[in-house]
């Protein structure tokens, strides 16, 4: 045992020097010379100072917003510091009772919408930070928005397209909605 | 369509990339090293002479495994001193304290099996320096001893009549340092130019645009809960205005994450959190790099044997047994749940939504990238997340527990899913041998009772412990009360959290709160046995077959690289388990199904 100890405690302290210092050290260097703004949490900024990140969703409950996907994070929602879902199971009716209640709210918000409503929106996401809501989503909500701002339809429509992402080299992924930029353009709008 | 064309590309890639990447680990483990990484062999002869290693020294199966054991004992010491201790350390801007010890232990023993279980949440516990010091160096070590555990078993077929199986410390050596360490520097910078994060700042502070509140419970002077004259707990409301976005060295642990099968995310919500996985091509390569490595030492397996049909075999048998698991959990998750559409809600997929059960994903995922993300990560030892398998369907759930339950034999974690589909090999030839009366032949190498004995640990302690230690837990009050879905779906997050423990795998059910003195103990053991009680077992079998004589092939020896031995071998790892886990699925998901479609 003890011809094998110096190997192992040697490889151990030169792995871990290569692998959790160099290594991490490395990539933190290249990052931040060649892409700084994504290596710092791709920030919005307005007049110089972060409003938001383009990744990371906030939440809205104006009716006069976009609304993005409910969030399961605590103690409010969309809480980038502690990343979380719902962990709800499919059958269980805590489940349920939150979806009729988002249904019912999204309901009071615009009464004269009865379509049926695009699941994204009454489903928390994975992470609790979900940036986007599908283009169904987006277009489900656009009356309501377009009236309580009093602006055209057209206009408002055209202005949720620029905020669309199409899949990502037309193949991967799904079409989406940033909602917080769509927001912080509408509010630049007004 | 485009849902059958994201996952054909993802396939066309992966098995194109296998060839390549299969025939460069042969080099390296052969120390034939191509050009571009030949310079980087001063440091690895200045590791040898610095440790006092003699690389040309081979060792038997026993020196083998005690140098992986003694190692893997280091890695967790490291572990749990550095979880204790980071509060008095550097690179902590948020000023995280101790991990409690249970924590930090079934966090050490997860790192180091290459398990990444994790009980705590990342972005409230762990500082830089533990993640990127201790956690990011388990990422790469426990993925090299899973490649240097299966090196040695192929030798074990690849040579004849020798009593050694390679050097544990070359093995470790160059895993490490020619094919982790150069991909994951590749991996990290692409995932940054996504969106990934990758620095040391403290955590970002934004405005909101919209202003939050919750009622929190008031704290009198000595800190306890202060109720009114009724008995009610007193609540204050706290107003929002900002919100905190966590930061961290999070692109250069992502990448070793997937490429090692690791699994262990940065943040909570692991590959799901978009700081970790923020765009669809994010996700693609860290698809491909869960699967790259396996998919290659199937390659390696068949040149280092010296008959690459064989390693083809073994690689269509796992990519037929992908595809299956992959269409169920495509269409139970595109399905949706009934309820919803109950509810008024639209679940059908279109142009313009993914449609489907979109509880707990993410919308750039949609449903194919997260059911296809949860088959990969379920199928191979890594359970990374990015999408939420408690929330879905029961057979979607089930598809990601099965596989769990199997061995993660398919493409599996990085060298422990060759080993295990090894494993499985040596069984079929044996049924095979049995049904025909023949001593069953592997390879040119006789299967005796030893090998089989060996065999049939690999087999048969994993559903050991994962249905002894699930009936002990539902039977135990500690063990209920962390159950957090109702019903047949309670059950199923306790079954899933033993077979991802013990498969290594570290994704799990996350309603469960795992983070308690008995999960983390039972849990803890249960990584520690899933891993080195199996490794200890292929590495007894790789001496043994190494001091075996190679016998020629005649025309009774069973052919090991045909359509006929691919489906022996598909079914006998689909029997094994299903005639060891179906009573189990039955109680958990399959109930929770039945109920769903029979309710609406």
């Amino acid at each position: 045992m003890l011809q094998l100890l110096r190997p192992a405690v040697g490889s151990f302290l030169l792995l871990t020097l290569l692998t959790g210092i160099a290594y991490p050290l490395l990539v933190t260097g290249i990052s931040q010379t060649l892409m700084s703004d994504q290596a710092n949490g791709s920030l919005i900024l307005q007049a110089g100072k972060p409003v938001g990140s383009t990744l990371i969703g906030q939440s809205f409950s104006d009716p006069k917003y976009f609304w993005g996907r409910p969030s399961a994070t605590g103690p409010v929602a969309n809480n980038a510091g502690a990343s979380s879902g719902s962990n709800l199971g499919p059958t269980n009716p805590a489940l349920l009772d939150a979806i009729k209640a988002r249904v019912q709210t999204l309901h009071a918000a615009d009464p004269s919408n009865t379509l049926p409503i695009p699941v994204d929106l009454v489903t928390t996401s994975g992470s609790g930070l979900d940036p986007h809501i599908s283009p169904a989503a987006a277009a489900y909500q656009l009356p309501r928005v377009a009236r309580l701002r009093h602006l055209d339809a057209k206009v408002l429509s055209k202005l949720v397209a620029e905020h669309t992402e199409g899949r990502q080299f037309g193949i991967l992924g799904e079409p989406r909605v940033n909602v917080l930029a769509l927001n912080l353009a509408l509010d630049a709008v007004r | 369509m485009n849902g059958l064309l994201q996952i054909a590309l993802y396939l066309g890639v992966l098995l194109l990339l296998a060839k390549p990447m299969g025939s460069y680990m042969t080099r390296v483990y052969a120390g034939e090293l191509p050009v571009w990484v030949g310079w980087m062999q001063p440091v690895e002869r200045l590791f040898y002479r610095l440790c006092g290693v003699k690389p040309q020294q081979e060792m038997r199966w026993t020196q083998y495994a005690a140098a992986m054991l003694l190692f893997s004992l280091l890695g967790v010491l490291a572990v749990y001193a550095m979880q204790r201790l980071q509060a008095g350390l550097p690179l902590n801007p948020q000023g995280f304290g101790a991990v409690s010890a249970d924590s930090a232990f079934n966090t050490a023993l997860s790192f180091v099996t290459n398990t990444n279980w994790q009980g705590y949440v990342g972005e409230v516990t762990m500082s830089y320096l533990t993640q990127m010091l201790t956690l990011t160096v388990q990422n790469f070590l426990s993925a090299a001893t899973g490649m240097t555990v299966l090196i040695a078993l192929i030798r074990g077929f690849a040579r004849h009549t020798t009593e050694t199986i390679g050097n544990f410390w070359v093995d470790m050596t160059r895993s490490t340092l020619y094919i982790l360490l150069p991909l994951s520097v590749i991996l990290a910078l692409v995932l940054v130019s996504q969106g990934v994060v990758q620095n040391f700042a403290p955590y970002q502070s934004v405005p909101l645009v919209e202003n939050l509140s919750y009622d929190q419970p008031k704290l009198d002077a000595s800190g306890n809960a202060m109720k009114d004259a009724a008995g009610n707990p007193v609540t204050e409301k706290v107003e929002v205005k900002t919100q905190t976005l966590a930061l961290g060295p999070v692109a250069s642990q992502e990448a070793i994450k997937q490429l090692g099968t690791n699994g262990g995310g940065f943040f909570n919500a692991n590959s799901a959190h978009p700081f970790e996985n923020p765009t669809p091509l994010s996700n693609f390569l860290a698809m491909l790099a869960i699967f790259l490595i396996p998919a290659g030492l199937c390659y390696t397996f068949g040149q280092m044997v010296g008959d690459t049909r064989q390693g083809w075999a073994i690689l269509v048998s796992m990519t037929l047994l992908f595809v299956g698991f992959l269409a169920v959990a495509e269409y139970a998750e595109q399905q949706g749940n009934p309820a919803f559409t109950a509810l008024g809600i639209n679940q059908s997929a279109t142009a313009s939504q993914a449609g489907g059960n979109m509880e707990g994903k993410e919308t750039r995922f949609g449903i194919v990238n997260s059911a296809l993300f949860a088959t990969i990560t379920t199928a191979a030892s890594c359970g990374a997340v990015n999408a939420m398998h408690d929330s879905f369907t029961p057979l979607g759930g089930m598809v990601t527990m099965a596989q769990i339950q199997l061995g993660e034999v398919v493409f599996g974690g990085v060298g422990s899913g060759l080993y295990g589909m090894l494993v499985y090999a040596v069984i079929a030839v044996f049924l095979a041998g049995l049904m025909i009366g023949r001593t069953p032949e592997y390879l040119g190498k006789k299967i005796e009772a030893f090998d089989i004995k060996m065999a049939s640990l690999v087999i048969l302690i994993p559903p050991f412990i994962i249905l002894g230690g699930t009936a002990l837990a539902v039977m135990l009050g500690v063990g209920k009360s962390s159950i957090f879905n109702p019903g047949a779906h309670g059950f199923s997050e306790v079954l899933y959290a033993f077979s991802s423990a013990v498969g290594n795998n570290g994704s799990a059910f996350a309603g469960i709160s795992a983070n308690t003195p008995f999960y983390n103990t039972a849990l803890g053991f249960a990584v520690w046995a899933g891993r080195f009680w199996l490794m200890i077992p292929v590495l007894a079998l790789a001496g043994s077959l190494a001091a075996k004589k190679r016998i020629p092939t005649s025309i009774g020896s069973m052919a090991t690289h045909t359509p006929l031995f691919v489906w022996l071998l598909v079914g006998t790892v689909l029997l094994v388990g299903a005639l060891t886990f179906v009573p189990a699925l039955a109680l958990g998901p399959v109930i929770e199904h039945l109920n769903m479609m029979n309710t609406h």
